[in-house]
């Protein structure tokens, strides 16, 4: 017989490198850690009490108001999006590029900023009341409260099932729609049973974003002085109602675990093929002009709104204000600099869990990147209540440091490095390393010289998003930064909480800049198609 | 321009070399398989694979899809790793015995599936890949030899994408030639290519391959294929090895109803082994037409192996019975195959020019006229499905 030096019998010998499983785990088990503190100290408070807290009218009603919240917005953004998506993608509406960017721009607005736009154009004595008031308009509608938490909410994250259909539309393949309609379906019959099963996973992802990111979402409901779990969290914490906070996040973790069973329920099995030529667009005829209103209707109130209001406070000037309030150039550096070094540690910790999920499959690596979506799934006022207790408690030398401050961005903030880094790696054909081996490179090697390269747009497409996204941070920094750290961002809520609204004018602007150049970035790197 | 003394090594030359079968027992070959198995998770995909490959031959592992060849050139390559047995390259065991040799220490060379040109570097820079020890100087002039011998003097710096599908081709043969492999490994070279472009890629490639002087190893499901493009074949089913040899060899004097059956359209002739003929259905074959039929066979049942070729139908003479009718008919272009249902139930292919018509209804009588000597097999190997076709 042949020379009997087996390598281990009945397993595929798809062998797990040992270093990368390692590295991965450890950055699954970082990302987990301060979440299991949480636990933990919610344990430490008796069953009885906590039962009460839970079960009391006020606890239950913050779950509704959230409830209620996600549900309006993601329905309304799946509403938005999808028809502009379909507009944009199939059919002749005129100037499609130029829609397809703007209609995508206000993701670049920070919710937080858009609330405050809105409350100061459509609030009791608002820029918009002032307009009217000669026409004899005494007060508007009330902004505050559920209405106005969800219009903003909806018009600042429809742009995910916007970006997400879009794509499942663009990579569809068209002559299944062809061959539906020589079955003799009519476009609507094809669009229901065709395209809907085709596009319903890329539907259910955005929506999934939208859903996670409302309910996670601090400004907002705070501006709006609408009690969802975020805002009575951070009330409580505020003040000294520690078990109630601690007992809330954990609720509110729980709904997000919802969610997300919720998501890959509705996503069913995805059978989706990809490929074929674009067909033909769909002529709108008559429909034409209602549909570019549609958009420009979406569009203007999204961007010019806030934009409009922006315009209005510098236009009054707003170097006349006090000392301490003035806005400083060093809080952008900062915003910078934490932005940055989030997005190169994220991107770093994620390239060993992006690589061992994608090249590596197996129930091990898939635990390990599910592992580090926790943080995502986790909202900021939790995972800055749980790095407060964490820090102050077990890791005493980085508390109040710039060092907790970016871990807890980058447990945030991972998936989209690992999302980008992984799509990127699964991309590369895996012929194309072992081509490299065969002509003599190391492992390492043919990793530098050809995946590397490779997956390079989306390595950057990732490290900026996070870098985005970071900048735009709002509860994590309120609680996490060290005392007399100031960014953008806490100025501008400096400016909100002391009233002087136009205060934040500058670091807005600033955000907003930074955030389209960003988006700039993602669009070009990651090939972001607006054809 | 080519290079006289290695273009002389053509096909017409193949013959020269005859019975290399028997030299797969000597120790002497570039390439040695020695008891090879593999197997992913349960399910074994190779048991006991053993293969010898001569210097500058170019041999063609060919079988349907899953019996194994893919995952055999993976195992030479070093992709993979064997579970037992030996993998040896110029008499050193590269795996096998407690050693693997990582594939970049192997100097095998590969011409994937779909090339797998790095998409980043212009088809010079893909060539140039692999030349790591070279200096510049010499590292162009190498690539400039490549890209001449593949005839792409012109295409240096486009990149892959900007290239056709027969040019990505060449460029990943260069690139697969250019560290000057010990050996180097086609993973279905062709499939990704028209038809059109795929015969003419063929004779191409054989070009290239001969005047480089590299022994080669080429997977293929494709009959045709192989046999135009190899030195031998080696047919593959099920993760074993059926028969190794020429093409001539094996299309001609196949050792398996498998063989024949993969190789080109076959039918099976009962028959009876009595005295110096075999009695058949079409009447009595002399005993000398079949080939290597020995003695202890002598009043056994047999099946021979009946090409479309070797066999024509007719009309019936009047009142006669005939052999059987006709039930099927094939359009190949310039030839047409009828398919006759034998009075004992067997089925035959007929091969006829286009212009040659046999009517389809009423009983036909079948004439046996092969020029060669035709392959047997005993009767009791029938399977219980129908013979193998395409």
């Amino acid at each position: 017989m042949a020379t009997e030096q087996q390598t281990g019998t009945g397993g595929g010998d798809d062998e797990q490198p040992l270093g990368l499983t390692v590295a991965s785990g450890a950055v699954a088990a970082a990302v987990v850690v301060p979440l299991l503190w949480l636990v933990k100290t919610a344990l430490e408070v008796g069953f009885a009490e906590a039962l009460a807290l839970v079960t009391r009218p006020t606890t239950v009603e913050v779950f509704l108001n959230s409830a209620v919240l996600v549900t309006l917005v993601t329905t309304a953004c799946i509403g938005l999006g999808v028809p502009l998506a379909y507009l944009t993608v199939r059919t002749d509406l005129p100037f499609r590029r130029f829609w397809t960017v703007v209609v995508s721009l206000p993701l670049v607005i920070p919710s937080y900023i858009g609330a405050f736009a809105f409350v100061s154009a459509f609030g009791p004595r608002g820029a918009f009341q002032r307009l009217l008031a000669p026409f004899g308009v005494e007060s508007l509608p009330e902004i505050y409260g559920l209405p106005g938490a969800v219009l903003v909410l909806t018009l600042y994250t429809y742009p995910y099932v916007f970006i997400t259909t879009r794509a499942a539309l663009k990579s569809m393949d068209t002559t299944l729609i062809d061959a539906a309609r020589t079955l003799n379906h009519t476009r609507w019959e094809s669009f229901k049973r065709v395209t809907v099963p085709q596009i319903r996973p890329a539907v259910a992802a955005g929506s999934l974003l939208t859903a996670l990111y409302v309910l996670s979402d601090f400004g907002t409901p705070a501006i709006m002085k609408f009690d969802a779990f975020t805002r009575v969290i951070y009330v409580e914490f505020g003040t000294f109602g520690r078990d109630t906070a601690t007992l809330l996040s954990l609720q509110l973790i729980a709904v997000t675990l919802l969610i997300l069973t919720l998501e890959s329920q509705i996503r069913g099995d995805e059978r989706t093929t990809t490929g074929g030529r674009s067909g033909s667009p769909m002529p709108l005829g008559k429909w034409k002009y209602p549909a570019l209103g549609f958009a420009a209707l979406v569009a203007t109130v999204a961007l010019l709104v806030p934009l409009g209001i922006l315009f209005t406070w510098l236009a009054q000037g707003v170097a006349a204000t006090s000392g301490s309030l003035a806005f400083q150039p060093e809080y952008a550096l900062n915003s910078v600099l934490v932005a940055a070094a989030t997005a190169g540690a994220a991107t770093l910790a994620g390239l060993p869990v992006a690589y061992l999920a994608a090249r590596h499959p197996s129930r091990l690596s898939s635990v390990f990147e599910r592992a580090t979506y926790v943080g995502y799934a986790v909202p900021g006022v939790v995972l800055g209540l749980a790095l407060v207790y964490f820090g102050s408690s077990y890791a005493t030398p980085i508390y109040q440091t710039l060092y907790l401050l970016v871990f807890a961005y980058v447990i945030r903030f991972l998936p989209q490095a690992i999302g980008s880094l992984r799509a990127s790696f699964l991309r590369v054909d895996p012929a194309l390393p072992e081509a490299a081996r065969t002509l003599g490179e190391t492992p390492s090697g043919a990793f530098r010289h050809v995946t590397l390269p490779l997956v390079a747009p989306g390595l950057f497409g990732g490290a900026a998003l996070v870098f985005l996204t970071t900048m735009k941070e709002l509860p994590a920094t309120l609680l996490l930064r060290p005392s007399g750290f100031s960014t953008l961002v806490t100025h501008i809520w400096t400016a909100y909480e002391q009233g002087y609204f136009g205060q934040a004018v500058v670091p807005a602007f600033i955000l907003l800049f930074v955030s389209g150049l960003s988006m700039l970035v993602i669009i070009t790197q990651e090939g972001y198609d607006v054809k | 321009m080519s290079n006289s003394t290695l273009s002389t090594t053509d096909r017409s030359n193949r013959t020269e070399s005859t019975d290399s079968e028997a030299d797969d027992a000597d120790a002497g070959g570039v390439l040695e398989l020695d008891g090879v198995s593999k197997s992913y998770g349960t399910e074994s995909v190779i048991t006991d694979l053993s293969l010898s490959v001569e210097e500058g031959e170019i041999l063609t592992l060919l079988g349907p899809s899953g019996c194994g060849k893919t995952t055999t050139l993976r195992l030479i390559a070093g992709l993979d790793r064997p579970d037992g047995g030996e993998v040896r390259l110029n008499g050193n065991v590269v795996s096998g015995g407690g050693t693997f040799r990582a594939p970049e220490e192997r100097g095998v060379g590969v011409v994937f599936q779909e090339f797998a040109l790095f998409p980043h570097l212009t088809a010079a820079e893909n060539i140039a890949f692999g030349l790591k020890d070279l200096d510049e100087a010499e590292r162009d002039e190498r690539v400039r030899d490549l890209l001449d011998l593949v005839g792409l003097e012109t295409q240096g710096d486009s990149y892959p994408d900007e290239l056709s599908g027969g040019q990505q081709q060449r460029v990943a043969l260069a690139r697969s030639l250019a560290p000057e492999p010990a050996i180097l490994l086609l993973d279905e070279p062709f499939s990704n290519l028209d038809v059109d472009l795929r015969v003419q890629m063929r004779e191409e490639v054989r070009r290239i391959l001969k005047e480089a002087g590299v022994t080669a190893v080429s997977v293929t499901h494709d009959q045709e294929e192989a046999m135009s493009i190899s030195d031998r074949v080696a047919v593959m089913n099920d993760g074993d090895l059926e028969q190794v040899g020429e093409p001539e060899q094996v299309f001609q004097h196949p050792e398996s109803r498998f063989v024949a059956g993969f190789l080109g359209y076959a039918g099976f002739l009962p028959g009876r082994i009595a005295g110096g003929v075999v009695e058949t259905e079409l009447g009595s074959v002399a005993r000398d037409q079949i080939h290597g039929l020995a003695p202890e066979y002598d009043d056994t049942d047999i099946d021979i192996l009946v090409r479309p070729d070797d066999v024509s139908a007719h009309p019936c003479g009047d009142g006669g019975e005939g052999h059987g009718k006709v039930v099927g008919k094939r359009y190949l272009g310039p030839t047409i195959l009828y398919e006759v249902e034998l009075h004992g139930g067997d089925t035959l292919l007929c091969m006829h020019n286009h212009d040659e018509t046999v009517p389809t209804d009423g009983c036909v009588e079948v004439t046996l006229d092969a020029g060669h000597e035709l392959a047997w097999f005993p009767r009791e190997q029938r399977p219980e499905t129908g013979p193998y076709s395409d």
